[in-house]
């Protein structure tokens, strides 16, 4: 078919103009992501295996119970004698710091929308953009401001992880019962008392789902920016697809798996604390 | 200082919709709200209330559902920002404080309870009750002091380290009541407090509230959709429809003296036998014998006067001493007595005036006398009630009904 419109023409220049211009700024980025991004990762590395299985396993314990610890300890336990411990290191480490920017940015953009009906219109339909553009099209911008690697792996990875973050943020604060905040209110709070007392408290279980779904998001995308170079897991289930290797493919992909299941449980059960005050 | 007056509202109007102002201009036109409705898209919440409310005093404002009760309660403490209008509290103008001030009035002058309760499921119940001394930046200690006696006023003691859901409802509604007056207000505003309670339970609450209140005197804004509340609970009744207020009065004055079709309808239903008084039922322009003074004769002749068998008995005082029947009189004549002090019956029912017609109908049971309402501290009368009017209030028979009724009974 016949192109009568050049959209992509148009995005192109504009990509092109922002690179010239922004340069140093985006060096900058890169290079504080990447310096980050590296601590968290030797900070992992260089902790023994046992060690960090440990912490998993007593985190699992405390918080999810006796069966998620069990298989904690057992499925990190298969990733090190599968030989991918270092590349699931180096892929947790992407995650965390993808989560804690997604977060950092998420939580305070779901808040202002939750405050402001004009915010909320504006942020709404980017949020839709950014949950239903595939994947893949964010490596695109991403190597281009930042090249290959895992900063341009991390950058894309907070652009996809971060709508649930915002939208729970959002709904957690929207849905509390009207009777709390007018008590709140009524009692003659400040806009900052109400947020903090009452309903960043109250709508935690919400958001924690938010901060949950922004984990699993972030690690199905690390996965993915593995085509960029950006390390860890990822690269080796490419490495997989890209030699035809059925055991490789299998095998990376279990340790996905696994760390997902993991992170997932341990993650869900902070957002369900066991004690009374959520029970209704 | 009882009297005095704690909130004055002034033409205190809410509208809700875009054109707020042309809605204003119009409503004071007086165009009609559907009218209003056509031409600028607004609906009016509340319609120029007026109405001052007396310190110590429990005003209720009743209205069904939509009648803008509760707006109007928001637009006391301003949860709701009104569109027009002024409210005072100790003269002070309400609507013209700034934010800083407001949030003080708030945490200081003016509580809340709510309908759902409103707690806050994060907090224990001491840290509920204390929740409005913690944002006022009171220390630990001092905030655990207090919502101690909160707790104890409300009797709650011993579920303070309890979470709100661990409670039954009448028991959360006791914490919204302990966490408002935590703070020590002047004024209480309860929005329909006790409607979510269970029927046994919203009464208990009542009484309960009642009690307290004779003894802490605050100023209570009661919201309710139910008239029977709104007579147990209220010194002065407010009767709201469409956001516009009907009539204020005691709940006496509002059954008796119902000023428009609204508020008769809705009165209609009302036991009226619980808040009839004998000073409203009494008739007052009655005839009087003097004990010491009037003979036989005289009070033969003040009978026949005044076509009755039966006369109250006074003395030089005014003091009532009983009533005295034609066939005695009769009989005293007949004996040649000059002086009736014998012939009068003292043993006669007699009533304060704010005795009810339910306390009074037992006493219709025993005699077929009429009863006598007299000064609680001087004993002077003040009036008398017929047995007719006590069964017409009663039953809401009409007289000619309860005559022939009464003759049909007699000729069994």
């Amino acid at each position: 078919m016949e192109k009568i419109i050049d959209l992509g023409q148009y995005v192109a220049m504009f990509v092109n103009w922002l690179m010239d211009f922004g340069r140093p700024f985006f060096d900058f980025l890169k290079n504080s992501g990447n310096g980050f991004i590296d601590s968290i990762e030797w900070v992992l590395t260089a902790t023994p295996f046992y060690v960090v299985i440990l912490i998993f396993t007593l985190l699992a314990y405390f918080k999810a119970g006796k069966g998620v610890a069990l298989f904690t300890v057992l499925g990190l336990g298969l990733i090190y004698m599968m030989g991918f411990w270092n590349d699931t290191m180096v892929t947790l480490a992407l995650i965390l710091v993808s989560t804690i920017t997604a977060l950092v940015l998420g939580v305070p953009l779901g808040i202002w929308a939750a405050k402001s009906p004009k915010a909320d219109k504006a942020i709404h339909p980017i949020l839709d953009v950014m949950q239903t553009m595939p994947a893949f099209v964010y490596l695109i911008p991403a190597v281009l401001f930042f090249s290959v690697g895992k900063f341009p792996g991390a950058v894309a990875t907070v652009i996809f992880a971060m709508p649930p973050a915002v939208r729970l943020t959002t709904l957690g604060i929207k849905e509390l019962p009207k009777d709390v905040i007018e008590a709140a209110l009524s009692c003659g709070v400040t806009g900052t008392q109400l947020l903090f007392k009452v309903e960043l408290p109250l709508a935690m279980r919400t958001i924690s789902t938010g901060i949950n779904q922004t984990i699993m998001m972030a690690l199905s995308m690390v996965v993915i920016a593995g085509m960029i170079a950006a390390g860890g897991l990822g690269e080796q289930v490419l490495a997989g697809i890209n030699n035809l290797d059925i055991g490789l493919g299998f095998e990376s992909g279990l340790a996905v798996v696994i760390l997902a299941i993991v992170l997932d449980r341990i993650t869900q059960a902070f957002g369900n604390p066991k004690d009374k005050i959520n029970n209704k | 200082m009882k009297d005095s007056i704690k909130i004055r509202v002034k033409d205190l109007t809410l509208i809700f919709g875009k054109r707020k102002k042309e809605a204003l201009r119009l409503l004071t036109k007086g165009v009609s709200k559907t009218e209003i409705l056509k031409k600028t898209g607004c609906t009016i919440g509340v319609d120029r209330a007026t109405f001052d409310i007396k310190d110590g005093e429990v005003f209720v404002v009743m209205g069904l559902s939509g009648s803008g009760k509760s707006t109007l309660l928001r637009c006391l403490n301003r949860l709701i920002e009104p569109t027009a209008g002024e409210v005072f509290v100790n003269d002070d103008n309400i609507t013209k404080k700034n934010n800083k001030e407001l949030l003080e009035i708030r945490r200081s002058g003016m509580s809340m309870v709510f309908q759902n309760f409103g707690l806050f499921p994060h907090r224990t119940i001491l840290s509920n009750i204390g929740f409005g001394l913690e944002i006022k930046g009171v220390d630990k200690k001092e905030r655990l002091i207090k919502a101690q006696e909160a707790i104890e006023t409300v009797g709650l003691q011993g579920f303070g380290e309890q979470y709100p859901n661990q409670l039954s409802g009448g028991m959360q509604q006791r914490v919204g009541l302990a966490r408002a007056l935590a703070n020590n207000p002047e004024v209480l505003l309860m929005d329909e407090a006790f409607s979510a309670l269970d029927p046994l339970i919203r009464s208990d609450m009542q009484d309960e509230l009642l009690d307290l209140q004779k003894k802490l005197q605050k100023t209570i804004v009661f919201i309710t959709h139910d008239l029977d509340e709104a007579i147990k609970m209220g010194d002065r009744i407010a009767i709201m429809k469409d956001g516009k207020i009907e009539q204020i009065g005691t709940a006496e004055e509002i059954i008796t003296n119902p000023q428009s079709e609204y508020v008769e309808a809705f009165v209609e239903k009302v036991d009226r036998k619980t808040i009839i008084t004998a000073e409203t039922l009494m008739f007052k322009k009655y005839v009087t014998c003097l004990y010491a003074k009037d003979g036989p004769k005289g009070v033969l002749r003040k009978m026949r006067e005044a076509s009755v068998e039966v006369l109250p008995v006074i003395d030089e005082n005014h003091k009532f001493k009983g009533f005295i029947w034609l066939n005695d009189v009769l009989s005293t004549q007949e004996e040649g007595k000059t002086s009736i002090m014998d012939t009068v019956k003292e043993e006669v029912p007699k009533v304060f005036p704010d005795c009810t017609v339910e306390e009074m109908m037992p006493l219709t049971t025993a005699t077929k006398s009429p009863i006598a309402v007299i000064h609680p501290e001087t004993g002077r009368l003040l009036g008398i009630i017929s047995q007719v009017s006590i069964m017409i209030e009663a039953t809401r028979f009409d007289k000619k009904e309860i005559i022939d009724l009464k003759k049909q009974s007699k000729e069994q």
